[in-house]
Formats: structure tokens, sequence, C-alpha cells
């Protein structure tokens, strides 16, 4: 994981040139990103700046690189996994290299196939380009949303960088809340792409381009999740099963490439068991693992873990998460995030990449994607069981496969269908809403909003879930409604949250690089083709991957209940437990500054936390949220 | 009898105000007001609001009763435990 960041003038004034110091001040803001190496490339109408985590040809692959001519010049960050076979075709077509870099494959592709040549990536990356050629640039995002990307455009200036951070100091008005997008990750944990929490920033959406060229910034889509009808296979279950095996055991396999040791998190789950149990198979590396453990029981998974580092013998670390650990690390952890998070989740994972780091490890591969790609979420499952309720809304049996979800859940005898269809049964009464299936999760999140200022109230456009609605295609009538929900679950909360805010920024601030086998485009392609009852067979989640993968994982790890990563949110925001640095965000005084939450209703709320009875689920989101709101506020608009 | 009910009634609206509408705005519930259509309990606040009924009021809840018109609004909690106590 490295960081870029740059300006390109698109206007024809040079009375105000693109300085390098400026630049330089830039990159300086995500050292953290890469702090092996820095780089930097000025001309009139172009500045680049690149900060380097060295991780392939450490000797000669630094940044910003220029093809031979001088007439293209890049900076990228990200890895491509398949550049040892791309540089081959190309050399095969006459090409010449200088480096063994996988930066100048990219610049010889792009001299080959022009703006296609992005198609032939396999990987993750953000890329500025320049040809100054033809006066064109470009920012390109991988496929899905693994390596981040901002920009700004304005009086004529694209202003880009791997972080929000590094584009402030060029932004003429500073950063401003958009409070838009407060609302829409009050409601779907995350903006609404391309938003940012930012006013006038965006993210470049994953599998897009944007081109500025001749003043005008355009976009396009080069790559969408097609999980379609039409593209459903017609092969039987042990095909695809087989299918499955070879193309995950060659997305490990490319993911384990560099000229640094390769690690892996383990968190005793189902998918970073496979990607464990893969690299032990065919990785032909030492096996390197970590892991999270957390002093509250519920959430820790050591047991799972133990299993598999006894049968696999891996080499491994843990570090075990004390409640008070949440709240000591929150305020650093929204510097990173850069977003609002409703759930403390990642907090520990940077703490994990804290221990990688201290390992001398510069990367790690990790399970993350499993569930979107390959069904594994509870909420496909509670969506299934919600559509066979829905065939008749008054029926006392149905609901009660509910309790396969949540066997904790209390049916009374009486009554039963009026609280189920109010608690569960949101959106009942329409099945065929392409949206269906996260309404229920949305409804939730929502509930937070009570704590919205009377201002904050009158601002709103009210617009969220409209604009939620109006960034799916529409081809999402014509899928399988699981598939709807895959695809809505991994252009929402898995690009936008988990790749992001629990993702790329909690293994960044502590310099590390995460790679994604499951995420290989390859695999989702195939995926992508796998009919939903081979997903999901039954409730029996992620199935076809377990019957892929059995050969190789104790029968515990197979057949144990799917548990979702969490970590202590209520305790950890109550009691002792909230450090006075936080209480302060939510004094009368702060909150009545920034003006957005209500502060007599956020002093009950606390109250409400600091007594014995638990918060709900919906008040431990608002609690966490308005406190990281507020976080944000002080650290990136009104600190200077 | 009178001022039992005043007290119930004054725990309960205490109750649901704090814990579920955070504020001790009197005017921000009246004694009909559903918990269901405004949203204010979900499947925990339930559970938490028969804990409170057993706990603070000495009225139990039976399995059977767990029916809207028992517990659906400070009237509808406030006839309950009057029937519950007779």
């Amino acid at each position: 994981m490295c960081g870029i960041a740059g300006i390109v003038d698109a206007s024809t004034d040079l009375s105000r040139p693109i300085s390098e110091i400026m630049l330089k001040t830039m990159a300086d803001k995500i050292k953290h990103r890469g702090p092996d190496e820095s780089g930097f490339f000025c001309s009139e109408q172009v500045g680049l700046a690149h900060r380097r985590l060295s991780i392939i040809d450490i000797s000669n692959g630094q940044q910003p690189m220029h093809s031979i001519s001088g007439d293209i010049s890049i900076v990228f960050n990200g890895e491509i996994f398949n550049y040892i076979e791309l540089r081959n075709i190309l050399i095969k077509k006459g090409h010449r290299f200088i480096t063994q870099s996988d930066t100048e494959v990219i610049i010889h592709l792009y001299q080959e196939y022009g703006i296609d040549f992005v198609q032939h990536l396999n990987g993750q990356f953000a890329i500025g380009l320049w040809d100054n050629k033809i006066k064109r640039f470009l920012l390109v995002r991988d496929r899905v949303g693994i390596c981040p990307l901002y920009y700004s455009f304005e009086k004529q200036r694209l202003i880009f960088a791997s972080e929000i951070k590094a584009l402030k100091p060029a932004l003429v008005d500073g950063l401003k809340l958009d409070k838009e997008a407060l609302d829409q990750i009050f409601t779907f944990w995350t903006p609404v792409s391309p938003n940012t929490i930012f006013k006038g920033v965006f993210e470049v959406s994953p599998g897009q381009i944007i081109v500025l060229e001749k003043g005008r910034l355009n976009q396009f889509t080069y790559w969408d999740w097609d999980l379609s009808n039409e593209n459903l296979s017609q092969n039987s279950e042990e095909q695809l099963a087989a299918e499955l095996h070879e193309l995950l055991i060659d997305a490990t396999k490319i993911r384990l490439r560099a000229d640094v040791p390769v690690g892996a998190y383990l968190s005793g789950g189902l998918d970073s068991s496979v990607l464990v149990a893969l690299i032990h198979h065919y990785g032909g590396v030492p096996l390197r693992t970590f892991s999270l453990n957390f002093e509250q029981a519920e959430f820790d998974e050591k047991t799972y873990q133990t299993s598999l580092i006894n049968h696999l013998q891996t080499e491994h670390s843990r570090l075990k998460i004390k409640t008070e650990d949440i709240a000591k690390n929150f305020v650093q952890t929204i510097y990173h995030t850069e977003s609002p998070i409703l759930r403390t989740a990642p907090v520990p994972m940077g703490l994990l990449s804290s221990l990688v780091q201290k390992n001398d490890y510069k990367v790690v591969l990790t399970g993350e994607g499993a569930d979107e790609v390959l069904g594994g979420y509870d909420i496909f499952k509670e969506s299934k069981v919600r559509h066979f309720w829905s065939v008749n809304k008054e029926s006392n049996f149905r609901p009660l496969l509910l309790k396969k979800l949540y066997p904790y859940l209390t049916l009374p005898d009486s009554g039963k269908a009026t609280y189920l269809k109010r608690f569960f049964g949101e959106s009942l009464d329409q099945p065929d809403n392409i949206c269906f299936s996260h309404f229920p999760r949305w409804t939730t999140t929502a509930k937070a909003k009570h704590f919205y200022s009377a201002d904050l109230n009158a601002e709103l456009s009210g617009r969220s879930m409209e604009s939620m609605m109006e960034s799916l295609p529409s081809k999402l009538n014509k899928m399988h409604r699981f598939n709807r929900a895959q695809y809505i679950e991994a252009k929402s909360l898995m690009a936008g949250y988990l790749l992001t805010s629990q993702g790329d920024r909690m293994l960044a601030k502590n310099s590390v690089e995460g790679r994604f086998p499951f995420l290989d485009h390859r695999v989702i392609e195939f995926a992508n083709k796998i009919p939903p009852k081979y997903k999901m067979k039954g409730l029996n989640e992620k199935y076809l991957l377990k019957k892929s993968m059995a050969r190789y994982l104790p029968k515990e790890i197979i057949r144990r209940p799917k548990q979702p990563y969490r970590a202590p949110d209520m305790k950890a925001m109550s009691g002792s437990y909230l450090i006075d640095e936080l209480r302060y965000h939510l004094s009368k005084k702060e909150l009545e500054n920034n003006g957005l939450f209500d502060s007599d209703k956020v002093s009950f709320l606390l109250k409400k936390a600091d007594s014995s009875r638990p918060l709900s689920v919906s008040e431990s989101q608002a609690l966490v949220g308005i406190l990281s709101t507020q976080i944000i506020i002080e650290q990136f608009i009104r600190n200077k | 009898m009178n001022d039992v009910i005043t007290s119930n009634e004054q725990l309960l609206r205490e109750f649901i105000l704090e814990n579920y509408l955070f504020t001790d705005d009197q005017s921000k519930l009246n004694n009909t007001d559903s918990f269901l259509d405004t949203g204010i309990l979900d499947s925990m606040g339930i559970l938490e609001l028969i804990y409170f009924l057993e706990e603070e009021l000495s009225t139990k809840t039976e399995s059977a009763e767990m029916l809207p018109a028992n517990l659906d609004s400070i009237n509808n909690l406030l006839a309950f435990i009057e029937r519950k106590a007779a």
C-alpha cells in the first residue's frame, strides 16, 4: 500500500503554478501509507506526489515513474498481481522494460491499449496517469474499491489523493461537512458513492475512471458486478465447486508475490481458515498468521483459531483486546477513517495491523469479501426468511424460522404476529422491492436520527433513501432477489465501510498492505455465475465454498456457526470506559458548538449508557455515530 | 387507589420518556401513543419494559399476556397493571 497525491491544472491560467512545496505538504499527510520513500514530479500543468511502501522491486520501483519518451507519467498505489504475465506478453509485443516493477507494466500497458489498459489488470489499484501528448489525465480505481482515491475539482483544478487529509492543504476553502452525506451514513453506514462526508470531495467510485481532458471532467464505468440471471451457470454443483477450488488457489498464490514476507490474518472463521489452508498447501512460503482475541468472551474466537493453528502448524501471534482499548484508541482511529462510523469494530483492526508491523511484516492476506462474493452474510439469510414469511404475512409458523438466525429470540405464544411483524417484518409487504433485503438494517440504523438537532432536521432534504435507490442500476429489477442483496451489499457496506474504514485505513495507518484473494475479479466473475441455490443452500451460507474447501479444514471449522466480526460497542462506550477525552466531545457545549445533535437527548442517551441497562443496537450505533462525527469536525474542519 | 395509579403512570412515563425518547419533555408522550406505531420500542425494548414491570411495579407478565392490548401504550399498561392487581 502506498500513498499518492497530485494536482492537475486544466486552465490556461499560468499565474498559479503548481508548487512542489504543496505537493510535499500533501504527501507528508499520508506518510503512514508509504514511509520508505517519497517522490515528486512537477510541470506547468501536472504535479504528482508519491509515498512508497516498498514491496516489489525495492531498488527500482520509485515513483512518479515516466515512460522512456517522457510522455507518460504515473503515480500508483496498490499491486498488479498478474504483472509478470502482462510483462511477458508486452515483451513479446516489442516493449522494453527497465525495471522489474508492476508500475512500469502499467505504463507499457497504457501505451499498448490506451484507456482499455485497465481491463487487463488483476489487482488492487488507485492510479493517476498523465498523457502529455494528448494532455489527458486519468484517475483509475480498482474494480471493488480496495485502494482509496479521492478528488476535488474546483476552479479548473483537479486535486486528488489516497486520503482526504492529503487533499486538505490544496483546497482553497478547506473542508466542510456535507450534511446530506452525514444523513446517508446514519442510514447506510456509508455515504452513497461518490459522496464523502466532506462537501465537494468525492471518491472515484470502484470500477470507474475519471478523465480530465480539454478542461472537462468525465467519468465512466469499466467494470461492475454482473449478477444478472442471464449470466447464471448451468454447470453442476460438482463442476462449480471444482472450478472455484482452482480459482481460489491461483488467486491466493498470485497474492503471495512480493519481495518481502507475506502473512495472513486468521480470525478462526471459514474465510480466513480457507486462505491459511491454501497458503499452507500451495503457497510455498512459511505460514505466518496474526489474530485478534477479546477479553469479552462473546467476541472471542480463540477456540477456532487454535484448532486451525494446531492443524496447520502456523507461526502465530495474537493480540488480546481489552474493553478499555476501544475508547483509548478511538480518536486516532477516526483520524484515519476520515468518516463517521457507527460501530467500534475498526479500532481493533487498527491495533492488529500494529502487531503485524511490530513483527516486521508489510503484507497480509485476509478473507475479506468472501461473504459478499459467495453469500455468507446473515442479511442474505434474514432476507430469505422474510421472503418465506411474506408469502403469508399472518402466518404464525413462517416467522418461526427466524429462530434459526436469532436463537435467543423470545417468541410469545400470543401477540406473536403483531410483534414479530413490527420488529422483523420491515417492508414485508414489498417483497419485490429491490432493497427488500436491506430495509430492516437501514431502518434500525436510521433510528439514530432521533438525536439530530432541530436545525439539522430543518436543513436536511430527507432524500437519503431516494439517493440510494437512484444510485442503483435498473438491472437490479431483473436479478434474482439473493443476487440483488449481494449487489447492494458489495456496492454499499463492503466498498464504503468494510474495505475503507475497517479495511485499508486500519491497515495503512501502520504501513501494512492487505490483499484479498476472494476479491480477485476472476473469483467474483465466476461467483456471479453461481446460482443462488448453491451459494446458500437452504440457510447454509457459503455452501459451495464449504464444499470446495472441506478437504483442507477441520470439521469444526466447516460446521461452526457463522460469527460476524464484532468488537465491544456498548460496554466500551459507557461508564468508566468512556474516558474524559471522549466525553468532552459529547458535552453540551461541544454538541451545541457544532449544532448537529440535540444535546439534551444525547445527555439522556449517555445517562442510559452509564446505567446498568444495556443500549439497544440502534442506540449504541447512535452513540458511536455522534461521537465520531464530533471528532471528525474537530480534526478536519475546526482544526485548520 | 388513585395515588397508586398516578404513581405508576409517572414511573411508566418517566421510563419511556427517558429511555426511549431521550427527553424529560412530558409533551412528547401521550398516554394513548402506540409504542409500535411510533417505533418507540424495538424487540429488546419490549423485553426491557416487561422486566421493568416486574422489577419496579411488581407486575409479572406471562407469555400469553405479551399482547399489544396489554403493553402498547401507557394507558394499556396502566389497565393491565390494574387488572393484574385485582
